[in-house]
Order: structure tokens, then sequence, then C-alpha cells
């Protein structure tokens, strides 16, 4: 087991250019928005007086490539900059955003195995029967409604309708906090649900007709058990990487969900920051986000390394 | 005389349809196996063996099903009881081995634990107890060092070594009656010998009765002691295996043998069946051997044959049996 995951040092250190391209990407798209920062955050009544000072006093008249260097230096040092709006260092905007939206991402993963699981069981036991119509007219359902409407959608009917939810915002409390993240989540997680459960779906299909199920049979397994001890975790396999790409387009519907939940997560942090060309906060989030990603695609493979034993990717690469 | 372990009547295997005639595969079977027998069912590709052992396992493939007839083993009906009661027999008292170790045992799970999931279940023993059981069964089979091969995962075993860990798994619970599907042709020759003594020897052992389903012909000769022709889906010829070595009575059991390597003249010329099976889907009146048969007259392409007893506790399904066989010592 252990020996198989002696690939993460090495992914690690792989990802090491992949980020330095990043934040290199960042820096320079930001700076070819249109609009100069310094006259945004004063408003269009602003003097050149005073955009030309501020813009001094935030560094953007020095030389692009000084910017990019100081900025890549100051990063080194865990600084990310000090928002051009909210007057406060990057890194703490982050701090606080940061566990919103990964609350937030992990819930609707969560929901999203919770639904998709039973349904792909459902539908892959028999396919082409009733029930694996039903879940397909679902799945159908799911991916051609835009994110934000469905979650306008359950606003209006839990949170407005039934007062079940609360329409926005994040509260107080842990507790509190999982109360507000449930309708968001949950519409990210329907979103995501289509990619999963027609994934798991096609593989359980196959795993149901493979021989070693008919070994399990055979030495007398059937119902629930059968298909935790011989089903789920083989069928998991493929879809594992399906869940960890999406996690990547995840993170960019949860920053249209968070603005329709009013939540204070890295998507709202994101859009404002657009809006203000907030330079340091957007590189901040962006930076982020790429390392999540890169994460992500790490913690995907320990988990497909997990779950089938035949994997090592150490050897791939050693050879 | 005593109920058969395994008493098979009249079993119909097919595909049903609801617009046209359903799609007989297995046709009109019956054959008996008795406590610690050692049945051998041969026949050619597509003969319908492998079907008739899922059917009696409960592990047809989707869209077959048994169309009629019964299927009883210690006298309780097998066909119609339901799933749960079924399976409860698989592992305890019928077990399967199947042709493809590999893809028989599930990739991810450690073979010892894949042994050990039947006697948790049936014999209602600790996690610890269970191992103990696979590990033992597991020597029995040969396994050199069975403690540390437990926690491998089928992966990294030899195909000979896989099974072996079939061989633990489908005796682990203590089956009366074995199932199995071409167990050694997917090994090497040298280790099909190997595999194949130890299956006899824990038969012998546990006294347990072997349904074995092969294409060779020496290896029934080793093994079993009574044996079934198959052609078609249906039985064409059975009794004891010296007897319908010695004494073929049916053409296509005749023609068998002689396409075979012979295990006592080993000079002999191989003579080639001529022509193909037939084609399922178009299946005819006759017999189904009568368009390969150099003996076949018009009344065989009429009705299938009558099952006819030649020799004592010998049967075959040739009208003209007497005619080609009477006087012709082989
Ligand atoms: N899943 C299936 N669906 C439809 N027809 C099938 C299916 N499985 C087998 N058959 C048909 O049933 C017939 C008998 O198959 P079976 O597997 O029992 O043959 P066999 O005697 O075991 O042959 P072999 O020696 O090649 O294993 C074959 O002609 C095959 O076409
Ligand atoms: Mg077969």
């Amino acid at each position: 087991m252990l020996h198989r995951l002696r690939f993460i040092p090495g992914r690690l250190i792989q990802s090491i250019p992949v980020a330095f391209g990043v934040t290199l990407i960042v820096f320079f798209m930001a700076r070819l928005l249109p609009g100069n920062p310094a006259l945004a955050l004063l408003g269009q009544r602003a003097t050149p007086e005073s955009v030309a000072a501020l813009s001094k006093q935030l560094g953007l008249n020095t030389p692009i490539w000084e910017q990019y260097f100081g900025f890549l230096g100051r990063i080194f040092q865990g600084n990310l900059g000090t928002s051009i709006t909210y007057q406060q260092p990057v890194t703490s905007l982050l701090a606080q955003a940061i566990p919103v939206t990964m609350s937030l991402l992990g819930l609707a993963l969560l929901f999203s195995l919770v639904i998709s699981i039973p349904l792909a069981a459902l539908a892959a036991f028999r396919p082409g029967g009733a029930r694996d119509l039903g879940v397909r007219a679902f799945t159908l359902l799911g991916q051609g409604m835009p994110q934000f409407w469905l979650g306008i959608m359950l606003i209006l009917l839990l949170a407005v309708g039934l007062r079940a939810f609360p329409v926005g915002g994040y509260g107080n409390s842990a507790g509190d906090h999982l109360y507000y993240l449930f309708l968001p989540a949950l519409t990210l997680a329907i979103t995501m649900c289509p990619t999963i459960i027609r994934s798991l779906r096609s593989s359980m299909i196959d795993v149901l007709e493979s021989e070693y199920v008919g070994t399990a049979k055979s030495k007398g397994s059937y119902g629930a058990a059968l298909f935790r001890g011989h089903v789920l975790r083989n069928a998991a396999i493929p879809t594992v990487s399906v869940i960890g790409v999406n996690l990547g387009f995840l993170v960019g519907g949860s920053l249209v969900i968070e603005k329709v939940f009013a939540l204070p997560g890295l998507g709202s942090m994101m859009i404002n920051a657009i809006f203000t060309r907030d330079f340091p906060t957007i590189q901040g989030v962006t930076l982020f986000v790429a390392l999540f990603v890169v994460v992500v695609g790490i913690l995907t493979d320990v988990v497909y390394t997990m779950l089938d034993p035949r994997v090592n990717f150490g050897a791939k690469e050693q050879s | 005389m005593e109920t058969p372990l395994l008493s098979v009547k009249s079993l119909t295997i097919g595909i049903r349809r609801s617009k046209s005639a359903d799609t007989i595969i297995v046709d009109d079977l019956s054959f008996d196996i008795q406590r610690g027998e050692r049945f051998g069912i041969v026949g050619e590709s597509g003969s319908g063996k492998s079907l008739t052992l899922r059917a009696i396992a409960d592990l047809l493939p989707k869209g077959v099903e048994v169309l009629s007839g019964s299927i009883r083993y210690n006298g309780a009906e097998l066909i119609g009881m339901p799933t749960v009661q079924r399976r409860r027999l698989m592992g305890p008292e019928i077990a399967m081995i199947f042709q493809e170790p590999m893809t028989a045992l599930n990739p991810v799970i450690r073979v010892g634990d894949q042994i050990a999931e039947g006697p948790r279940r049936y014999l209602g023993l600790s996690k610890k107890a269970a191992m103990a059981l696979a590990i033992e069964m597991m020597a029995k089979t040969g396994i050199p060092d069975p403690a540390r091969r437990a926690r491998a995962y089928p992966h990294e075993l030899s195909g000979g070594l896989r099974q072996r860990i079939m061989i633990a798994m489908a005796l682990s619970c203590g089956p009366k009656l074995l199932l199995c599907d071409e167990p050694t042709t997917a090994l090497d020759v040298t280790v099909q010998h190997q595999v194949l003594k130890v299956l006899e020897k824990l038969c012998d052992d546990s006294g347990a009765a072997l349904a074995f389903v092969t294409h060779d012909l020496a290896v029934v000769n080793q093994t079993c002691t009574d044996l079934a022709v198959m052609y078609a889906g249906h039985i064409i010829e059975s009794g004891k295996v010296k007897s319908v070595f010695h004494d073929p009575r049916h053409p296509y059991t005749k023609g068998l043998l002689d396409s075979a390597p012979d295990f006592d003249q080993p000079e002999r010329d191989l003579v080639p069946i001529p022509g193909f099976p037939p084609n399922l889907a178009a299946r005819t009146s006759g017999c189904p051997f009568a368009p390969r048969c150099v003996f076949a007259v018009e009344a065989c392409t009429v009705a299938m044959p009558p099952t006819m007893e030649v020799a004592p506790g010998h049967n075959a399904a040739c009208i003209e049996s007497q005619h080609i066989f009477e006087g012709v010592t082989v």
C-alpha cells in the first residue's frame, strides 16, 4: 500500500512549474483587463491627479516586470498583497473565504454521492427497465438546468415557499453554516450528479455482468452484501477520476452559486474583485484555485490507488 | 434406490421471445449425479455445456433462462425456488469453479478474504477463524507459503495459483456437489495436470460429487467415472466412461474419439468430423447431427431419435446405432 503512494512527492515537485506558470498567466491576464484599478476605486468623477497619485501608491506605475517579480517574491513570504478595495491583506480575506467554499464543495460532493450511488444502482440493476428510464430522465433534466436557475428555483420553492431554508447568507455558528450551506450544496450536487450517475451506472452494469460477481453469487452472496462486497468498490474505480475532473468544474460553478446564495466564499470574493479590478485579490483567488485543482488531481490518484490494488503510478514513472 | 444428489429432468434452456418462437439452446436434457460420483460432460464448443452448469448454479447470463424442466438437488426442486433460498445452497451444498481464474476472482480483494467470505457467512466463523480456515484450505490445495499468499491480490499470482485459490474457495464450505467448467483449460499443460490432481484428491477426501465440463477427452478418461456427450444442446450418448470410450454407440461420439489424440495409440491418424456444428437459430426437427453424419438415413431428419439403452447403463440417441456398431469392435 504505502510503497504505491510513493508517487506523491514526485507529483508535488512536478506541480511546481505548473504553479509558477499559473502565477505568470494570472498576473498578466489581470493587467490585460481594460480599465485602471485606481480609476475603478476612485469612481468616475476622480481627477487625473488623484488617479495618478493612487496608482503610484499602489505601485501600478512601476514597470510591469518589476510588479511581477515583486509579486512573486512576496508570494514566497506568504504575502499576497493588500486588497485594493478592502484595504486588507489578501491572505486574511482568503482565510475567511476558503473555509466557506471548501465546506460548500465538500457538502456538495457528499450530497452528490448520496444521491448518485443509490440512483446508479437502481438504474444498473435492470438496464432498460422502468427505473433505469426514470434515472436517465433525471440525469437529462439535471444536466439541462443551468445552475443559477436551479438555485433560484430551490430558493423560491424551499426557502421562500416552504420557509424550510434561509434565502441566503452564512450564519454564525457551525450548525448555522451547515443549515445555510444546505441549499447551495444541493444545487451544486444536482448539477454534478448526472455525470457521476452516468459513469457509475455504466461501470456497475459491467461489474454486475462480470465473472467475479458470478463467483460471489456462487459463494451464496446476494442483495446488499453482494452490492457492498463485490460491486460498489469495483464500480467506483472509474468514477473516481470523473469526480476528480468535475471537482475542478465545481469550483467554477460555486462562483455563481455563492453569488446566488450570498455566501461569503471565494466566488463572491472573486466576482467583487473582478468588478473593481482588485488585482491582488483576483491573483490570490486564482492562485488558490489553481493549487486546489493540482491537489485534487493528486488526491484523485491517491484514492484511485487505495481502491484498486493493481494501480501503481510510481512504477509507471520509474520505468 | 436412494434419491440422486442431483437429478436433471427434461431441462430446456433458451431465450424467451415475445414475438417469435423461443430460441432453444439446451433441449430436453436429463441426467442424474449420485453422491460422490464424477460426472463428465463433453461436447464441442457451443453445445450448451456451460449453460447447463450455470442453470444448476443459478448463474445463467442475462436473457437466457430455464424454459422448462426440473433440477432437483437432494430431492428439492431448484427451479422456481426463491433466489434467497437458492443462494443459501451455494457454498455449503453446491460450489462452482470457472474456466478463467483471473476474471473469476475479484481484482480488488485479497485472495484470503475472498476464500474466507463463504465460511464467515455459513460456518458462522469469526474473521480470524475464517482466515485461518482459508489459509488451511490454501495449504490443502498445495499453495506454498499460504499465510503470505493469502494477503496477495489475484493479479499478483500465477494462473495455476489462482485456480488453486478458486478450488480452495469452492471447497471451503464443504459442498456436496462441485461444478467445474473447464477448470484447467486456461492453464499450461504441466500446471493443468497438477491442478487436476489437487482437485481429484480434495474431492476424494471430502466425498464431493463432481460435474466436470471439458473439451479434453483425456481429462475425462482420467478424472471421471460417468460421462455425457452433448451435441447441439442434446445429450446424445451417456454412460460409464469406460463403456462409452471403448464402445461408442453414437456416430458423433465415435467421430469425437477419432478426432482426438488417442492416449493408447499415439500413432493413429486423427479423423476430423466433416462439416460444422448446427446453427441454433435454424433448428430442424430431426437428429441435429444428421447433416454431418455419414450414416444418416431419411428417418434421421424426421424426428429427434429417442434415447435408447444400448448396453446396461449406456444410452445413445441414434436410430441407426445397431446397424452401425453391431459386431464392430473398436
Ligand atoms: N449470454 C448469452 N446470450 C445468448 N446466447 C448465449 C449466451 N451464452 C451462450 N449462448 C449460446 O448458447 C450456446 C451454448 O453456450 P455454452 O456456453 O453453454 O457452450 P459450451 O458448450 O460451454 O461451449 P464452450 O465449449 O465453447 O464453452 C452457444 O451457442 C451460445 O451461442
Ligand atoms: Mg463453456
